[in-house]
Order: C-alpha cells, then structure tokens, then sequence
C-alpha cells in the first residue's frame, strides 16, 4: 500500500506520523516549499533574528529517515484519479493507492489594479518570506492591507528593520468581525501604541507603479495616497484548489469538498487541512477553520481512517490562540462578536487597558457558560473546555475561576475583582 | 546592503540608537578602556604592560585600516585603550588606586544601566528578541561572539594559573579590600618585590558587579514577568549579600582576631567540592562555636534542604534563585542563552558528562573520609586526588570552560554539562519532586521560541506540540520558555505529583497528539 500526501504542512505530516504509528504502508510526502516541514507560524520570528529557519523545524532531520517516511521536493503539475497516479513537473509519475490532498491555502487578491507589481506581496510560504527579504531591502515605507492575524504580524516584522508602516483595515475596529468590541479597541489601541499607522474603515483602491513597475504608492477609496515601496496584502487567505481542480474529477466549491471522514467525491482520495471545505460543518464548527491545529486533528483522524479504523472528524469545542505584537490573546469555546440573545457576557478590564477577561454565557440555559475570551491573560485548556462540557453555571465558573489561571507565578491575579462584578 | 549590524541588536527596534542609548554605550566604552588601562598600566609591573599596550595598539589600528565599517568601535577601543596604558607608563602615572576603580566601576555600572534602560526598561513592554540571531554580537559564531569568548577564557587562565598578568587590576581593587577586609591583596618579600597575589577578591567583585548590572539589564528586559523580577532580585541578593559582603565581613573579623572564617552560605557539597574533605573538616572543628555552626549549616544544606526544598519547588530554588553560578549565567549570561545546543546528541553527552563528575567527587569524598579513619593511601595520592579535581574540574571545568564558553556554548555550560550539586537536583527533581512545566492543552503551533531560548538546550517544544507536561532532571526552572512563548501555552509549576508526567488533557475529545 502506497500513501502519498501531497504538501509538508502540519496537517500532511501530521497525517504520515499517525499512518507511521498505525501501519508499515509506504508513505511519500510530496511538496515543492521546502524539503522538511516547518512551522508556518513562526516564520516571523525567523525574519525578526528570534530564530533561524532550523530552529522552526518541529522535528530534526533524521526523524524522518527513522520513522520511514519519504520525503521528496518535487512539484505535481496534475492528478489523474481514474489512474491513481500524479505527475511531477520533472516528468515523473508517481503510482498511489491512496492519495492525500493537504495542499494548503493561499493569500487573497481582489483584483486590486497594480496587485502583480513588484513589491506587491503577501506573506505565506517559505517563499514569501524569502521574497519579503529582497522587497524589505529597499524599503522605507510600507502598506499593509488587511487586518487578520497576518497582517499584524507583518507590520511587527517590517517595524523590526525599521519600515514605518501604514495599516489599511477594512472594518471600523480591529478584527471586529472575531472579537467582541471591547477587545477589538484594546488591539487598535495597543498597535496605536506601537506607533503604527492604523486605518480604520480604510479599503484599498489602486495601487501605483513607477517607472521600473515596483510599487511605488497606493491609493484608498477615500483618495489619499500612501507613498509605499512595499505592499502587503493580508486580506485572508482561501484554500489553495488549484492541484485538486487539474484533477477534473475532485470536486471543489470553494475549497475541495470533504465529508466527516474527510474522503472527497473520489473514492481513496483524502483531503485534510487548509485546502478543505466541509460539506456539513461539524458540529459548533465553521466550513472553514484554517487553524494550526485542526490540520492536527484533521491528520490524526484522517490517519485512524486509512489504518482501518473509519473516524469522523471531531474537532471538539473551539479554541484559539495568537499574539498581537505583545498582546497575548486566547479564546475557549463559543465567544461571539457580537452579543446577541440568549447571549451574555462578564467582561472584567484592567484598567491599564492590556489585561481583559471576557465569560460568555447562555441566558436562556440557566446562565450556563459557553465561552472565555482572554486578552493578556493566560487560561487553562483543560479547565475552560471541561467547564464548557459539563455546562456548569455562570456563578460555579466565577467562584472557581482562580482554577483557570495560567499565568506564571507571582503574576497578579483578579479572579476577587472579577467575582466584585458578577 | 548591510542589512544587519551590531547597531541593531544593540540599538533601538527601529534599527537606530537613541541619543541615550549612545551617551550610555559611550560611558560603558569609558569604564571598559579604564579597566583595559589597568590591566595594562597600573601599579608598578612595567614590561608586561608596555608589550601588550603595543599590541593593542597594533591589533586596534590593524583592524581599523583594514576593516572599518564592521568593527570600528572596537577597533578604536582597542587602539585607545593601547594608547592610554602606554601613556601611563610613560608619564609614570600613578594614577590614585582608589581614583581608578571609581573611575572603572562607575563608569561601566552608570553607562550600562543607562544603555541598559534605553534598550528594555521604556515603552511598551514585551518580548525583546529581535535580531538575535542576525547581528556579529550574538549570533552563533559570530566574530564579536568569538572575540568575547577568547576574552572571558583568557581572563580565567589568567586569574587561575597567572595572577601577575592581573596586577594592574588587582592593584587598583587593592585600597578597596585593605579597608574592607582589612588583609593586603598583594604580597611582599622582605626586599620589596612581589610574592604573590590574592585574585580572588579582584574576581568576587567583578563576578559581583557583573551579576548586578546584567541583573538590572535582565529585569529590564523583562519587567512584564513577574516571575523574572522576583528569581532576578533573589540571585542579585544572594550574590551581593551572601556571597561577596558576608564573606568579607568574616574576612575582617578574622584579620582582627575572632575566631571566625571567611565562608560561602550559598555553596553546599558537591559544588563546594572539598566542603567535606578531612582536611577542611578538621581545620573547621579547630574554629569552636562557629566551627560547629557550619559543620551543621554544610549537613544541613547538602542531606535537608536540597531534598526537602527540591521536593516542594525542583531544582529552580537553587539554581535559578541561590547559586551564584547560576546567577552569574542568568545576568551576564543570559544574552547568550539561545546560544546552547538542542540536539539529542548533545543531551547524550550531557548525562554522561555531568553524572561522571558526580561519580567522581563522590567516590574522591569517599576515599579521602574513608582513608582518614582507617589510613590506607600514602597521603600523597590523597592530596594528588584533591588537586586533580580542583584543577580538573573545579578550574578548567567550571571556570575556564563554564564561563569562558558562555559565547560558544551557551550561558549553562558548567550547569548543564559538568555541575554535579545540579545533578544531583536534577535527579530529585525527576523523581521526588512536584515541579513540573505544564503545557497547556492543546494551543502549542511548534514555533520553536521556547526550545531556542532553553539555556540548558532542553527541546521544550518536543513536549509541548505533544501536550506533555515537561519534566526533565537538567530544567532550572528559570522561566524564560514560559515568557516567550507567544501562545500561553507554558507554566512553571508545583502541584501535587499526580499526572505529573502524563499528557495535560484528559483523552475524551482533546486526545489530539503524542
């Protein structure tokens, strides 16, 4: 039995590892990014000096070797399922018995004239940022488009080599399309407060070229010009479908379909990671959660259902974590943006405006809790979800709440002002 | 394009200093050239110090002329520094010894707290790592980390084995400790000539005041953490108050007659390695009531509290709090703690280098109480085992390599690869003790930052991406995996030793990894 996964990223190699532990199948993960998995994430902290790119390898070179996992750096120009066989660019043809789609996802363009100049760029793969090293040189002033998680990071990354950014935000308050409005202004503020240029309400228009065809400034559709010699464009990313679609026979709407089992139409062929849509959401789910760790546990079932061991695909109940430049964020559970009823919350602010706890609860279920969202204070995974899955009450969560801290020692602690308010 | 210089790491995170950054970078130079000054010129020894002021000036101008972007402050600190002991010896400038060592410590101490301010202690708090890994200064094998790893050794080979090449400093700390301890630093013949030194006073205030900037810079850096500031203030008090002003305090008592000794608090056996050497017990039972008091503090510190306070707390309450060793690499070591290896090769050859040491000082403390009560070696071989340890792996170990390696290897040299009071922590620690770091759930992305900063070369994020608590024998609890983790997934922790080693969450529907 031959395995071939095509991409190296946490969910195709997660999937390997669990095929590895269950089975002696061949296995072959493919991918034209780099020749060992990385942690995408963290490709940041390589271009700010934190790290080297060896440093954010997971796991070290000879794992692989050791485990029997073949790794080949190559990349599929095409998928015929009738065949079971992909083609690599160099010609070659590779026979599979089962194949594994986990091709990731890639940065949006709306279109925007002037979005293929030089200079002009997202932030995503190996590539990117070894492009961002050749764009940043020249660089004075920067624009950033687009405020999710990515965008932050690379406006932290340009400041570091002295960049003054600019940051165009669609939406009228940071990430207010995730974060309730009190968290959503302590994030504005706190970027505000890294002496960036913070756009709020602010969409891109037109991007402008000199005479070489590198980005020289851009415009927004109130009309102001943002004199830039590198663009950013963070506005999101969508699954990357373009290998499946070669196929002609997977079938992808936005993303490549998967049922729970995370089979596509097309029977021995898988597809786990960024680059799916579920058919039917899982339950308390969304269609796309393009999240470090449901690739984890996309792979870790998908692995369970090829050893034999048919698994649906359980997330479990959300969580979610980030940094918004010194700003430590976490989320357990459901924490809507907007609080509508049955829905309610305790929100606790320090009044250095950089610490908040936010309890959500359901008005309608005896005050039973369904959410923490955490800004600059850490909380217990275990604890939060146990609490959330035993439906226990909005008045037993508070009275225990000092179980859920996680901070380091001798941190302060406001569980007192915070069981003051409820 | 120069992408990245020193400037950068050493300057502001927009890649430009600030004017006070320079003004404190400029009177650090100050107090530096003041001590190179007199370690070349002061006090009365003339050839060494005209010879190496020339080579200074030499090595100074040299690097100026053929390399000038890179490296020209130090070169012209060099350079100057050649020329002012030159001048002094020309002149036959005795400058006042007490002037002198103002002059020095002031200096460095005023320049890098200033710096040190600029650099960490304004603005927004948080995480300041960038360009660690891009910059000359400290990055893996970089020149100036190579330029300060010859010069930390160097300064040991001389401090253990050539004292006199140390003359000019221990000549300008000499007032200091007459008044302080009341003993001389510098010993005469009846004719006037030099006998011998006592560096080691010259090495407790420097080690003191290298703890006590860096420990400032260190609280600096990270006045978010809570847990930092405290374990930094505690090694701070130790160092200054246990281990350099106490000592001295039973030094002067001694030149005045009372029957006490100078003595380190802070060090128990097998650290402090001869601390139950027949010859060292027989000369503390000739020191009465005070000789009891510390036969009973060394019992009780080595068989009480390193397994009572390990138990409740790991090892973190010694080697990250107390010791001075420890304390030493998490100042003035810690801009170089990214700088340990995290390969499984080097944690192989760690266990088998630091339990060796273990071994060794315990079968060399075996022999020698055993031979005191039965006497069967020829006391030559007894005194040759006590030396062989002392030079071996007490100067060349823990001095020379541990601290002159900081550059090389990391900040934990000595700790991680030789110590063998950490061993044996280590090994309470694994077994009998609640601490534990926590890792929690399942929020770990594998970036990497907690493994990278790790100064004892732990792969942290091996566990954490596994959700596995972290419980190895070399952790020194120091903290800094937890503050740098940009997910909260970390925590340093001492709860009851049930499910201590297993993974964090339960496995009904977060059975996600291993």
């Amino acid at each position: 039995m031959h395995i071939v996964i095509i991409g190296n990223g946490v969910a195709g190699v997660t999937a390997a590892r669990y095929i590895r532990k269950q089975s002696d199948y061949d296995i072959t993960i493919i991918s034209a990014e780099t020749e060992y998995f990385f942690s995408r994430t963290a490709l940041m902290y390589v271009f700010m000096g934190h790290m080297r790119f060896k440093d954010i390898k997971p796991y070290e070179d000879g794992f692989w070797a050791k485990n029997r996992i073949n790794l080949m750096m190559a990349f599929v120009n095409k998928i015929d399922t009738d065949k079971q066989i992909v083609s690599l660019s160099s010609n070659r043809i590779i026979q599979y018995d089962k194949l594994i789609l986990a091709t990731g996802s890639v940065y949006n363009k709306f279109g925007w004239p002037g979005e293929n100049l030089e200079g002009v760029q997202g932030l995503y793969s190996y590539q990117d940022l070894q492009l961002l090293e050749q764009n940043v040189k020249n660089t004075r002033q920067a624009l950033i488009v687009g405020g999710g998680l990515i965008g932050i990071e690379m406006a932290e990354m340009l400041a570091s080599r002295g960049v003054q950014v600019s940051f165009l935000v669609r939406e009228q308050s940071y990430w207010n399309n995730v974060l309730p409005p009190e968290e959503s202004k302590m994030v504005g503020r706190h970027i505000k407060a890294h002496h960036f240029d913070l756009r709020l309400g602010a969409e891109l228009k037109e991007i402008l070229s000199d005479d070489q065809g590198h980005v020289r400034a851009a415009i927004s559709t109130a009309g102001e010009e943002f004199p830039c010699q590198l663009l950013g464009l963070t506005a999101g990313v969508k699954p990357n479908i373009t290998l499946a679609e070669s196929s002609g026979t997977i079938e992808c709407e936005r993303g490549i379909l998967v049922n729970e089992f995370l089979e596509t139409n097309i029977k021995d062929v898988y597809a786990i990671g960024d680059c799916i849509q579920h058919r039917i959401a899982p339950e308390g789910r969304k269609v796309f959660e393009q999240v470090w760790y449901t690739g984890k546990i996309m792979g870790k079932t998908l692995a369970s259902t090829i050893c034999g061991k048919p698994s649906p695909y359980h997330p479990g109940i959300w969580f979610n974590s980030a940094k918004f430049l010194d700003l430590e964020y976490q989320v357990y559970g459901f924490v809507p943006n907007i609080l509508e009823n049955p829905f309610q919350s305790l929100y606790w602010e320090h009044e250095d405006g950089m610490k908040s706890i936010r309890i959500v609860y359901d008005v309608s279920k005896e005050n039973q809790v369904i959410g923490f969202n955490l800004m600059g204070i850490r909380y217990r995974h275990e604890i939060c979800v146990r609490w959330i899955r035993e439906n226990k009450k909005l008045d037993e969560v508070v009275q225990h709440l000092a179980l859920a801290n996680f901070d380091p020692e001798f941190f302060s602690r406001y569980e007192k002002e915070i069981q003051a308010l409820a | 394009m120069q992408q990245y210089d020193v400037s950068m790491s050493l300057g502001a995170k927009q890649g430009q200093m600030k004017s006070w950054e320079r003004i404190g970078l400029v009177m650090l130079s100050f107090g530096v050239l003041g001590m190179l000054a007199a370690f070349l010129g002061a006090g009365d020894n003339q050839l060494m110090p005209f010879l190496a002021g020339l080579v200074m000036l030499a090595t100074g101008g040299i690097l100026y002329t053929r390399n000038r972007g890179k490296f020209l402050i130090f070169s012209l600190l060099l350079f100057t520094g050649g020329l002012l002991s030159l001048s002094f010896l020309w002149f036959k400038l005795h400058i006042n010894a007490s002037v002198w060592l103002i002059w020095i410590s002031g200096f460095t101490a005023l320049g890098a707290l200033i710096y040190t301010y600029q650099r960490f202690g304004k603005g927004i708090s948080g995480i300041e790592n960038n360009h660690i890994f891009h910059t000359e200064i400290s990055r893996p094998g970089g020149t100036i980390t190579w330029f300060l790893s010859i010069t930390f050794t160097g300064f040991y080979v001389l401090l253990y084995w050539f004292p006199g090449y140390l003359h000019g400093l221990i000549y300008v700390t000499e007032p200091f400790f007459q008044w302080f301890i009341g003993k001389d630093t510098i010993y005469y013949t009846q004719d006037g000539s030099i006998s011998g030194y006592n560096q080691w006073y010259l090495y407790g205030f420097i080690y003191t005041l290298a703890v006590l900037i860096m420990g400032i810079r260190f609280i600096f850096k990270y006045r978010h953490n809570r847990y930092q500031i405290v374990r930094t203030v505690s090694v701070m008090f130790f160092q200054l108050f246990i281990a350099f002003l106490l000592p001295g305090v039973l030094e002067k008592l001694n030149a005045t007659g009372s029957q006490v000794e100078t003595f380190y608090f802070s060090y128990f056996w097998p650290l402090d390695y001869d601390a139950l050497f027949p010859s060292n017990l027989a000369h503390i039972a000739t020191l009465g009531m005070f000789g009891k008091f510390l036969i009973y503090w060394m019992l009780i510190g080595a068989f009480v509290a390193v397994p009572v306070l390990t138990y409740f707390f790991g090892k973190r309450w010694y080697c990250s709090w107390v010791c001075g060793c420890g304390g030493l690499a998490e100042t003035a070591g810690d801009p170089f703690r990214h700088l340990s290896s995290k390969s499984l090769k080097s944690w192989q050859i760690e266990r088998i280098t630091i339990y060796s040491v273990l071994v060794l000082i315990f079968l060399i403390t075996v022999l020698l109480l055993s031979n005191w009560r039965w006497d069967f070696l020829n006391s030559d071989i007894a005194l040759s085992l006590k030396k062989g340890y002392g030079f071996g792996i007490s100067s060349i170990f823990a001095g020379v390599i541990g601290t002159g390696f900081y550059p090389i290897l990391g900040n934990r040299v000595w700790c991680r690869f030789g110590c063998p009071q950490a061993a044996i922590l280590g090994i309470l620690q694994k077994y009998f003790s609640r601490f534990r770091i926590t890792t929690n759930g399942a929020q770990c992305i594998s970036c990497g930052n907690c493994s990278t900063y790790c100064e004892m070369g732990i792969d942290v994020k091996y566990y954490a991406q596994r959700g596995q608590n972290i419980v190895r024998a070399s952790c020194v609890g120091c903290g800094v995996c937890s503050a740098v983790c940009p997910r909260g997934v970390l925590k340093l922790e001492n709860s009851s030793v049930k499910n201590r080693t297993t993974l964090s969450l339960d496995h009904a529907s977060l059975d996600l990894f291993d």
